[in-house]
């Protein structure tokens, strides 16, 4: 402890009073400024998704009762399961992935509990398999967008005549318009939440093998990371009931 | 690894006061110290207040005198004033920009950028803020997002044309009027990257106030200053993310062919999409979502500088400080469920309607708390009426007429008529407008000896709150009467309708006020610059105050105090406290055998 603190007495050491708790001098609620800026941003980000989820919410209710362009069932569009066509597997692979991001958040836990014992082994192997956790779920995302861009054999008969296979912004085989248009913007807008996640946790994983936390005496970087990648799960399980469940 | 550990690196990174080399650049342009950055912010809201009240002088002389060529218009705006006569299509670019400016870059990040920056590591007594990195970020995305708006001023099609509030059809499709281009794509831009430095920005602010306050700085001994400035980077941080989500789909709308905010388009007025199953209220929910806490996200500051100026130039402590805090939290709560009283012609289910008109009239509750307390502040004190002072004074007048105009738009039997006409004009630029304003303006001569060690002259303060008090309450007051007799706000002129030859004459006098009023700012502006190299040397506290800032050494260094940090050992407002010798206590000034700082001080002493 350096002699400049303002600190008077070590609160580490004694317990300390609810009062003087907020009293200055300390973090109150005993973290490091740096965390408790990941929570106010994780807390910010929650506002942004929720404009979007509230917006997806807004344009379906409005469908409620439209019989010309039904809302699909979710059963119905993501049936698909790589190497397995043509069988109707409602949500098999969306589990899957959800299975996958799950237990990356698991690994990510352990880097953190390992960070905890200073144990740089541990953390290193968990990070790796939290960053292939993450990269296998964008994976399962990137066939599934292309399953649903490329669309089914029996597609959908325009009024020109013409028949229609997939999605794209304007236009899908599967229901009204913002339908697809939702579907897009609010998992791809998680997905750059994933990818970004897969980036910064790649950036730690190259920081720990080098050794720059035991350097610096503690692993509170890990988690940070792990804050945000928690967050972004948290967040899937949210997208995963509005756009399949429900 | 120890909690306390961490507890201790974050109170010590900032110590030892080093006095390391600092280069012209790292000291002026990539700075880190809050300070300096809050001088940056400053100067920047300055140079955009010019801008945008410059555009309304623009538009007010397009108002009074419709049929008048003003030829030397052309000479700066080109063909968007042809023959001296302003293109319809630029007057509602200008009251779109002029909006989007003074609402977002002034009195947001002018007014809480700048003095959040300066006063939350002072008043505090922190050496600098959490992050100084995210601090510099902070304002550099700022002026990014300045140029960019600046700039669409000169594309194609001119600027964004649809209202600061950017509603579709108009703001999504791209062909929709000259400034649904280039011009609403960088707006959209420039506010993405204002979200940007509005996130980065608030995390430290709150960061730092939490995390950071010196020993004895508990959360009832904060400055209200401070209390303001905490709950509103809390509100910003909560509602503009909010904004990024409408902006996203909005971008997605206008340049991916999707359909989020439209509905019934056919293809060929669409960019060849047909567009349907959107809504354009979904935007207007999504937008006031944010609008609605960003004018308490504008006055709330102002109303904490307000606090802190009139108590200590009533050498009085604050009327009711818990009532102050109390009202400040219930008024930032509430902002965020009262959007839709914007909304109230949008063909809102009545019921839900009375819902948001219930949640905006309790607002007038902690609201009339915080001005009865202004006014028992004033009370009895021993007024020093400083230029500062009646600013303060000046906000207090704005915030109660004003404020009571709310409780007519806030209803929404009275709002269906007088939605969209010069009563609302009236109302926001008072109670918004003209009192952040004046709030600002009371900081920035409160403060400007601690920014820049010099002194404003008062003369020239005084001139410039008169002229600038009188020529505001005579643009904004009769904009209410016709408003009440239908005149719709944003229009070219009001000509063609004989029932508002009525208000020919108004409208002149209104202009000949905004010209004279905006002249006035001529008088800030020369005193603001003069006196930074030739104003008079500051005292360490020549407003003799009791908050921490002005513990500090008038050279302004790096790290704020030069040796340890004080500590605190009582609230804010001991102004001629009984029993007292002097008739300020500062904060960092134990009572008689207080050696610990947590301990309360002795009540006062009444003779």
């Amino acid at each position: 402890m350096s002699d400049t603190t303002s600190i008077t007495s070590d609160p580490a050491k004694e317990p300390v009073e609810q009062k003087a708790l907020w009293g200055g001098g300390r973090s109150p609620f005993t973290i490091s400024y740096g965390k408790f800026m990941m929570w106010i941003f994780l807390l910010s980000d929650t506002f942004t998704f929720s404009a979007l989820l509230i917006g997806y919410g807004f344009t379906r209710h409005s469908f409620e009762g439209n019989t010309v362009t039904p809302w699909p069932t979710p059963d119905q569009v993501f049936n698909h399961f790589p190497f397995l066509h043509g069988m109707h597997l409602p949500l098999i692979f969306v589990s899957v992935m959800t299975f996958i991001l799950m237990f990356s958040s698991v690994t990510m836990g352990f880097a953190v509990e390992a960070g905890h014992r200073m144990a740089k082994k541990e953390v290193s192997f968990y990070m790796l398999l939290t960053i292939l956790g993450g990269i296998g779920f964008l994976g399962c995302m990137a066939w599934e967008w292309a399953q649903f861009i490329n669309g089914t054999e029996a597609g959908k008969m325009l009024a020109d005549g013409s028949v229609f296979h997939g999605a794209n912004l304007h236009l899908n085989e599967y229901g009204p318009t913002a339908f697809a248009d939702l579907f897009f913007i609010v998992t791809g807008f998680h997905g750059v939440h994933v990818l970004s996640g897969i980036i910064i946790n790649s950036t730690i994983y190259i920081n720990v093998l080098k050794g720059t936390y035991e350097k610096r005496g503690h692993y509170e970087m890990v988690e940070k990371v792990g804050l945000y990648w928690h967050f972004v799960d948290l967040v899937w399980v949210f997208v995963f009931t509005f756009f399949y469940l429900i | 690894m120890s909690n306390q550990h961490l507890n201790n690196e974050d109170h010590n990174n900032h110590e030892g006061n080093d006095q390391h080399k600092q280069t012209f650049i790292s000291k002026y342009v990539f700075s880190m110290d809050h300070k300096m950055i809050a001088k940056q912010f400053l100067i920047t809201g300055i140079i955009m207040g010019c801008l945008g009240v410059l555009m309304s002088m623009v538009f007010r002389l397009q108002l009074a005198f419709p049929d008048t060529p003003f030829p030397f218009m052309e000479n700066f705006m080109g063909h968007w004033a042809k023959d001296g006569r302003l293109d319809p299509s630029f007057y509602l670019a200008l009251i779109t920009i002029h909006g989007t400016i003074m609402v977002f870059y002034v009195l947001t990040a002018g007014l809480s950028g700048t003095f959040s920056n300066l006063l939350i590591p002072l008043q505090i007594g922190a050496r600098d803020m959490a992050s100084p990195l995210f601090n510099m970020l902070s304002y550099w995305f700022f002026l990014l997002s300045s140029l960019v708006l600046v700039s669409s001023l000169f594309v194609d099609g001119g600027p964004a044309s649809s209202g600061w509030t950017i509603y579709p059809p108009l703001s999504a499709l791209p062909t929709a009027i000259s400034g649904s281009g280039m011009g609403m794509t960088l707006w959209l831009i420039a506010i993405i990257l204002f979200v940007v430095s509005s996130l980065l920005g608030g995390v430290n602010y709150i960061a730092t106030v939490i995390n950071m306050r010196t020993l004895g700085m508990k959360m009832t001994r904060l400055p209200l200053t401070v209390w303001s400035f905490l709950l509103t980077a809390i509100l910003g941080l909560l509602s503009f993310p909010v904004l990024l989500g409408a902006g996203l789909l909005l971008i997605f709308d206008r340049s991916f062919g999707t359909s989020f905010y439209l509905s019934d388009i056919p293809a060929d007025l669409a960019g060849g999409i047909e567009r349907v199953g959107g809504s354009p209220i979904l935007f207007q929910h999504l937008f006031w979502f944010l609008g609605h806490p960003e004018v308490y996200i504008i006055i709330l500051p102002a109303l904490g500088i307000t606090s802190e100026v009139l108590a200590t130039n009533a050498r009085k402590p604050i009327f009711g400080y818990r009532a102050m805090i109390g009202s400040m939290i219930a008024i930032a709560v509430l902002s965020f469920v009262v959007w839709g009283h914007h909304m109230f012609v949008t063909g809102m289910n009545p019921f839900l309607g009375s819902v948001f008109v219930l949640g905006t009239l309790i607002i007038a509750v902690p609201s009339a708390v915080k001005t009865f307390n202004y006014l028992a502040t004033l009370w009895k004190g021993n007024l020093r009426l400083t230029p500062a002072m009646l600013f303060a004074i000046g906000l207090v007048s704005f915030f109660i007429s004003g404020g009571l105009t709310g409780l007519f738009l806030g209803n929404a039997a009275l709002d269906i008529n007088l939605h969209d006409t010069y009563f609302v004009v009236a109302h926001f630029h008072i109670v918004m407008g003209s009192a952040a304003i004046f709030g600002m303006m009371s900081g920035i001569y409160h403060w400007y000896p601690k920014m820049f060690g010099r002194m404003m002259n008062s003369t020239l303060g005084y001139l410039h709150f008169w002229i600038t008090f009188i020529a505001a309450y005579c643009v904004f007051f009769p904009m209410h009467f016709m408003g009440l007799a239908g005149v719709p706000r944003r229009y070219y002129a009001i000509t063609a309708y004989d029932q508002f030859d009525v208000f020919v004459n108004m409208n002149v006098f209104i202009t000949i006020a905004a010209l004279i009023g905006g002249a006035a700012q001529l008088i800030f502006l020369f005193n603001f610059f003069y006196s930074i190299r030739k104003g008079k040397k500051a005292e360490q506290n020549p407003w003799e105050s009791n908050t921490l800032e002005w513990t500090t050494p008038v050279e302004r260094i790096h790290g704020n105090w030069p040796g340890e940090i004080p500590h605190v050992y009582r609230w804010p407002y001991d102004y001629s406290k009984p029993g007292a010798l002097t008739d300020f206590i500062p904060q960092n000034i134990p009572d008689e055998g207080q050696t610990d700082p947590l301990e309360e001080t002795k009540p006062p002493v009444h003779a």
